[in-house]
């Protein structure tokens, strides 16, 4: 069997049997291994999309348009469907995705079931809020179309159901009117958290899309130092720079992280410090929201050991004491990455039952797995998260423990309802027991 | 340079035939599909129309091709369509299971008839109108298991062998009338027709991959390709290791 892992690599479990899937139907897998769970591209860190001792059904080959509406903006397509995909159809006719996560390599079906969110959070929800219908296929035979006003109940618990009610087979979103392939993006420095709070609350109201990057190794008065990326889809342009993708790729597994103490220390530092064009500037889409897209098989330089992300959300009365506690934590451990980024979520309120985005600040980060150690980190976290009365994003978590799964996403009882009889994940044997 | 603005496909339901179709509308093609399952047939013309643009044609129609009676009213059909055809391209086939055919010569020679016999028909109605027409291209996936035969799988391999022979010869009679003949040799491609191997080695290709390979090589006009390349050399070390030896190899 070819392995079929999440994209940190961890936890690292294989299922009995990898089934591809070419029709809109659960095969009659009576000799297959059960449970079973739809995998899409792998894109999620951690086991939402791991299925030990189970069966996988790969999507991959379940990847085509359905229709497009190119004057409304309404696509339907199957559920093994690239973010790719979508937007190289739709941007030329004047659409992008209303909702989108830091990587296009993602599917639809994948983007649906984890109700992932983007740097427009504040300002138009999360994905599960642009989704019209879908089509469920549940292993009874049942096969279920959900609207928001039909089957109104299984349509909340999918978004964001970690594809344990079933089958996708297709989705319909509702894109959005954009004028070109082209970002309008201002950058600022921030010199710490306070800062950051300031410049964000008043980015928000004039940018779609906000996020922040932080140095999570500064500490004492720069502590939450960053930069703070805001930007809006740009407008009509008479000349349009000319773009061209490049795309390179991690050739190997290094023996160990790339992303270690000193690679860090040095890189944020620089990346601090990098020169920024407050004046603003246009930036292309790809390279706009997927900046680590470019480099195929990054996950690579965390080592064949892989890499953990831990992201929480806090409560807004909380978020900057407790995030201040969290930087604190993490700068104390000397552990961290490349890639720490804070963002605060609007008060729409998520379609799903176990929807991560709520009102609050998001903090995400990588970290190498250092064993031992960085769990112990994470227990620390976890403690200030829990304290916070926050929640850990199920599609970047490999470890959280029960306890705090189920503080944090309360609904967790209800949506059990809706599950599949024969399905379940890694995942959620881990976070119900 | 062929140009591929009108072409038919048969078979477009195996993975690598509609990679290659979505690789030709990309490029503008109007596309005629012909393929047995009446709803994956559907599901793919679906797709191809949100791909294309107003002025591309995706038509189809659902036929079982081992119905060799059939060729000629589909390529009619295809070229009423399209207005004529600039290229051909023969996807369809099965996997046959070795060990069911060793037990049922039945099946093995149905397996022969699918994978072999129909090809060879709708290459001679094609080859045909291409002379008269005098311009066009011929492409059929082939595979390098028809290259030599192997314990493993001898009904597909002598069947794809008739097929790159028949191309053979059909290429050397058209190659004066301004018909390219293209045979596709594809290796191991990561598809659901094989969805039970295990594909954790190298030598697994994308249909997609194989589909940019397949479009290059039908507008180039070559003759023979190995998809990918390197297969080239694997095959050319499998053909020269000599008979005594290769038949106690467990292949």
């Amino acid at each position: 069997m070819s392995q079929l892992l999440s994209w940190n690599r961890l936890p690292q479990c294989s299922p009995d049997k990898i089934y591809t899937l070419t029709e809109h139907a659960i095969p009659g897998l009576a000799h297959a291994p059960h449970p079973l769970l739809a995998y899409g591209n792998g894109r999620s860190y951690g086991d939402v999309c791991l299925n030990d001792r189970g069966t996988l059904l790969h999507t991959c080959a379940l990847d085509r348009f359905i229709s497009f509406d190119r004057t409304s903006g309404v696509l339907r397509c199957e559920s093994g469907v690239t973010l790719q995909s979508i937007l190289q159809l739709v941007v030329p006719h004047g659409w992008f995705l209303a909702s989108t996560p830091g990587t296009q390599y993602a599917t639809i079906g994948g983007a649906l079931a984890n109700d992932v969110h983007g740097k427009n959070h504040h300002a138009h929800g999360s994905f599960g809020n642009h989704v019209r219908a879908f089509e469920l296929i549940r292993s009874t035979g049942e096969v279920l179309l959900c609207r928001p006003d039909q089957n109104a109940e299984m349509f909340r618990a999918t978004i964001a159901g970690l594809g344990l009610t079933g089958l996708l087979s297709w989705v319909e979103i509702q894109l959005m009117p954009v004028n070109n392939p082209w970002m309008w993006v201002e950058a600022q420095r921030f010199s710490n958290l306070e800062h950051f709070w300031q410049l964000n609350k008043e980015a928000e109201q004039h940018w779609p899309y906000t996020v922040a990057w932080i140095d999570c190794l500064a500490s004492g008065n720069s502590q939450g130092r960053g930069i703070l990326f805001t930007g809006k889809h740009a407008a009509n342009q008479t000349h349009l720079p000319s773009y061209k993708a490049r795309s390179k790729r991690v050739p190997f597994d290094p023996p160990i992280s790339l992303v270690n103490r000193l690679s860090l220390r040095s890189f944020n530092a620089l990346y601090y410090r990098q020169p920024l064009k407050p004046q603003g500037s246009l930036c292309h889409y790809a390279p706009y929201f997927y900046p680590l897209d470019a480099i195929q098989d990054w996950n690579r330089i965390y080592g064949h050991k892989g890499f953990y992300q831990y992201q929480c959300v806090l409560p807004p009365e909380v978020a900057s004491e407790a995030t201040a506690q969290l930087l604190d934590a993490i700068a104390q451990s000397g552990q961290g990455s490349f890639l720490a980024v804070l963002k605060t979520f609007g008060t729409q309120e998520s379609v799903g039952l176990l929807s991560f985005a709520r009102p609050g600040t998001t903090l995400a980060l990588d970290f190498p797995n250092l064993g031992n150690k960085t769990l112990q980190l994470f227990h620390r976290l976890d403690a200030i998260v829990s304290e916070a009365g926050g929640a850990l994003y199920p599609a970047k978590d490999a470890r959280m423990p029960a306890s705090l799964f189920q503080s944090g996403f309360p609904n967790w009882e209800r949506f059990s309802d809706f599950i599949d009889p024969a399905f379940s994940s890694h995942f959620w044997r881990r976070v119900t027991l | 340079m062929n140009s591929l603005n009108r072409v038919v496909i048969f078979g477009v339901t195996s993975a690598i035939a509609e990679q290659t179709a979505r690789q030709l509308v990309q490029n503008g093609a109007s596309i005629y599909c012909i393929g047995r399952n009446p709803d994956k047939l559907n599901r793919i013309l679906a797709d191809l129309k949100v791909r294309a643009g107003s002025d591309q044609t995706i038509a189809g129609v659902s036929a079982d091709l081992t119905d060799t009676h059939q060729h000629l009213a589909l390529i009619e059909q295809a070229n009423e369509a399209l207005g004529g055809l600039d290229a051909a391209l023969i996807a369809h086939g099965t996997l046959p299971d070795q060990k069911a055919c060793e037990a049922d010569v039945t099946l093995t020679l149905q397996e022969i008839e699918t994978n072999a016999l129909s090809v060879v028909s709708l290459l001679s109605l094609l080859a045909n109108q291409f002379e008269a027409q005098g311009k066009g291209v011929i492409a059929a996936i082939s595979s390098v298991a028809g290259d030599r035969g192997r314990q493993s799988n001898y009904v597909y391999g002598a069947a794809k062998g008739m097929v790159s022979l028949f191309m053979q010869g059909l290429r050397n009679r058209l190659a004066s009338k301004g018909v390219s003949v293209v045979t596709i040799k594809p290796g191991f491609v990561d598809s659901p027709m094989t969805a039970s191997f295990d594909k954790s080695g190298p030598l697994w290709a994308k249909p997609e991959m194989v589909a940019k390979g397949i479009v290059n090589a039908m507008q180039k006009g070559k003759g023979e390709v190995y998809l990918p390349w390197f297969w080239y050399i694997v095959m050319q070390i499998i053909k020269h290791i000599p008979e005594a030896i290769f038949k106690r190899l467990s292949l």
